[in-house]
């Protein structure tokens, strides 16, 4: 637990928080980029390079691109003109807490099982890609998979689309 | 099939322009700007900027062209002309006793060098200049020329224009001589008419003297 | 001699920092690196703006700007002033804080780019084993800096000309990363000082660069097209077109923020083409074996610099090309040549050393292109055009 690692669970935080408590749609949305980028670097202070340079290309790069431009094709841009917080928010906190609590108390509990001063493991990219083609093939090609469906239906949507606008 | 290797057209770009970069580095048509104000492209005979008076001789008052017939101010369009008319007459290119402008003042920020002023001009007394860099910081009267700033030498029109120069000079000069011409037969009349007159009259008088 | 003159900027850093207690040389080291690239490239740039200028007025049959300083020198000095003394204007209605943080973000994300380059032998600033995918996600961070710029600017045109912006530098990611996963396939390894170590041997005297294979080339091609439309250069500069959209996302900037934007973009030409270098044309190893006495970073910068013309060329050579053109050219053109461009250098390894790799790889690389050539280039008959998307 260094300075470091406060600071950025500080950054993460506060980006999550902002997200929440903003008015301007589009200033939420980047205030979660700013938790992504904070998560990311969480990922780089436990030495898990190729992670934490995904995450920032994945997520800040597209996800974010794509979280905003969403925002700004539907009408996500107006202020809302009374503030963000609902009526409800004492049952929201309620929930929050409990939530927060079951999920502390299972880590702890995995968490005191295994020993405290463990030898990082080195991952490297190299040991990643093997893993990925040798043990891991099956996930990797079903997510290919995936992803051919999902690109093929935003094709086919956005087709449908030309023609009912024929 | 030829032209349809992709890329092609963007490779011969690309060498044209390489041609020229270097090209302007040796030679002039690929380099082909005129650092105004240090260097400046010629003028080509017909070029036509504002008017100005032209003026024979050395004094420009007496040798000013100008009959101030103001027919030139009647024609211009953009009615930039203004001129008046003096009181007393005198002698012209040919002889003859003319008036002349005591005010010719053109406007040239109105003037739209249509050149309609040259055109009308029966004695070629107004003609276009290639004067251009006329700019001035006084803005209520630095662009109203008036009599003696418009008034240049028959030389300097020689300068500017010289086939035109040389043809007005002489379409002027053959004026001259058939005015010459006329007035040496009018002169030989009236000088036969002194005679025939002075002659009857000594006929008349002896006849007289006799009766 | 030889190597102290290739070394003399390590060797230099070593002396500064000798005078430094042992626990704060590493850091006193890595300040002092940081501090010389973020002087070095914008007095590369101010550079690269003069020689822009000059350039493509040779080439456009006209002087450049030649009155201030002897040819024209000073001129970035005065471009510099200039932008610094100029009003700095933001609209009433803009998101003034996101406004002010997206010259910043992109400035800071196209700097940070710059760690991983090795810019001459033993001297890249952090040595990353996944140092490429770290390059590849700070220029994926410049893209949100466009869309910020875009949004805060509260102008119909600025948005317009950000999400421009944004749809090409999307698009043309995937080329871009697509080359370059060619290379790390037949280096193993995503460290960019292993794939320099890689080509820096030489057969006679032509070196191993990955541009002399058939794979190497076609990739490079795309990794140049790919570039030029991430940077927003012409002919992809539809997003700043200055005669359509004023200046796309950042017309409502002005002053030294305006330049900043300037500097990210030539700041990124240079890191990109950095990149380039070490991925296709040898990084900083000489291109001939007889010259390897020439130190290594004259040879970095000098191939960047080379880039940086032929992009300059380039601008001043073709029309821009139109938002629909753009996008088709990335997703029909390029990224299927990518993905076959991978295939060919998967064969090339696997085929091992001798005459045969060269043909067969040549030949597959040769026959598509050509192929799709005449398909893409059939001209069925001359009518009147007809548009898909525009009606």
């Amino acid at each position: 637990m260094t300075v470091v690692f406060y600071i950025l669970a500080a950054m993460t935080v506060a980006g999550g928080m902002a997200a929440m408590l903003l008015k301007n749609t589009v200033h939420c949305a980047l205030a979660v980029t700013v938790a992504f980028a904070g998560l990311a670097f969480l990922f780089l202070d436990l030495d898990a390079q190729f992670a934490g340079f995904a995450q920032i290309l994945v997520y800040v790069g597209a996800v974010a691109i794509l979280v905003v431009f969403a925002i700004l094709l539907t009408r996500g841009s107006e202020t809302p003109k009374d503030g963000v917080a609902s009526k409800h928010w004492l049952a929201g906190l309620v929930i929050a807490a409990g939530v927060f609590a079951v999920m502390g108390w299972a880590i702890l509990q995995s968490a005191a099982v295994l020993p405290h001063e463990m030898p990082v493991p080195a991952v490297t990219v190299l040991d990643i890609g093997n893993a990925l083609v040798t043990r891991y093939v099956l996930p990797l090609e079903i997510v290919a998979l995936l992803l051919t469906a999902a690109m093929l239906g935003a094709v086919i949507v956005a087709l449908h689309e030309k023609e009912a606008a024929q | 099939m030829e032209g349809y290797l992709l890329g092609e057209g963007i490779l011969k770009g690309l060498a044209e322009t390489a041609r020229n970069f270097f090209g302007s580095y040796v030679s002039k048509e690929r380099l082909t700007t005129v650092e105004y104000p240090e260097q400046r492209i010629a003028p080509i005979e017909a070029t036509r900027d504002f008017p100005f008076l032209v003026y024979d001789g050395e004094d420009w008052l007496a040798g000013l062209r100008c009959t101030s017939c103001q027919i030139c101010e009647k024609e211009c369009p953009p009615k930039c002309i203004y001129i008046e008319k003096s009181k007393d007459k005198k002698p012209d290119a040919l002889g003859r006793m003319q008036f002349y402008p005591a005010r010719f003042d053109i406007d040239i920020s109105v003037c739209m060098s249509c050149q309609i002023c040259v055109e009308v001009c029966p004695f070629e007394s107004i003609k276009m200049d290639t004067e251009y860099e006329l700019s001035t910081t006084d803005r209520f009267g630095g662009l109203l020329l008036d009599r003696e700033q418009l008034a240049k030498s028959n030389k300097y029109y020689h300068q500017i224009h010289p086939t035109e120069a040389a043809k007005v000079d002489e379409h002027l000069a053959a004026e001259k001589v058939k005015a010459d011409a006329k007035a040496k037969v009018a002169a030989d009349a009236a000088a036969a008419k002194a005679a025939t007159a002075a002659a009857a009259k000594n006929d008349a008088k002896p006849a007289g003297e006799g009766a | 001699m030889i190597e102290k003159m290739d070394q003399i900027f390590v060797l230099l850093l070593h002396w500064l920092t000798g005078f430094l207690p042992a626990w704060l040389q590493a850091i006193a080291g890595v300040v002092i690196c940081v501090a010389v690239i973020v002087c070095l490239y914008p007095a590369l740039f101010a550079l690269a703006v003069l020689l822009e200028r000059k350039g493509l007025g040779r080439m456009q049959n006209r002087y450049g700007p030649n009155r201030v300083g002897p040819y024209g020198i000073l001129q970035p000095i005065a471009d510099g002033v200039k932008s610094l003394t100029k009003e700095d204007i933001v609209p009433l209605s803009a998101d003034a804080v996101v406004h002010f943080l997206a010259p910043v973000v992109l400035v800071v994300a196209v700097f940070m780019g710059f760690a991983v380059v090795p810019m001459g032998r033993n001297m890249v600033l952090v040595d990353m084993d996944a140092g490429l995918l770290f390059y590849f996600a700070m220029s994926a961070t410049t893209e949100l800096s466009v869309f910020m710029a875009g949004w805060s600017s509260r102008n119909k045109y600025s948005l317009l000309g950000a999400m421009r912006a944004v749809a090409q530098m999307i698009s043309y990611e995937v080329p871009l990363l697509m080359s370059s996963v060619a290379v790390v396939m037949i280096t193993g390894s995503l460290s960019l000082t292993k794939i320099v170590d890689a080509q820096n041997s030489y057969t006679g005297i032509f070196p191993h660069w990955y541009i002399f294979t058939p794979w190497g080339f076609a990739g490079f091609v795309m990794y140049a097209i790919a570039t030029t439309a991430e940077t927003n250069r012409s002919p992809f500069d539809l997003p700043e077109g200055e005669s359509e959209l004023v200046a796309g996302y950042h017309t409502e900037y002005s002053g030294f923020k305006f330049a900043l934007f300037f500097l990210g973009e030539y700041v990124a030409m240079f890191s990109i083409s950095g990149l380039g270098t070490t991925l296709f044309l040898g990084g900083w190893s000489a291109p001939f074996s007889f010259l390897t006495w020439v130190p290594s970073w004259i040879w970095f910068f000098s191939k960047i610099m080379l880039s940086i013309c032929v992009f300059i060329w380039v601008r001043g050579t073709l029309p821009r090309l139109r938002q629909d053109q753009l996008m088709n050219f990335a997703w029909k053109f390029v990224l299927p040549l990518t993905l076959l461009n991978l295939f060919v250098a998967a064969l090339w390894r696997f085929l091992g050393e001798g005459w045969e790799r060269w043909v067969f790889c040549s030949a597959i690389l040769a026959v598509v292109y050509v192929a799709m050539g005449l398909v893409e280039m059939r001209r069925d008959h001359f009518g009147p055009r007809k548009y898909r998307y525009a009606e």
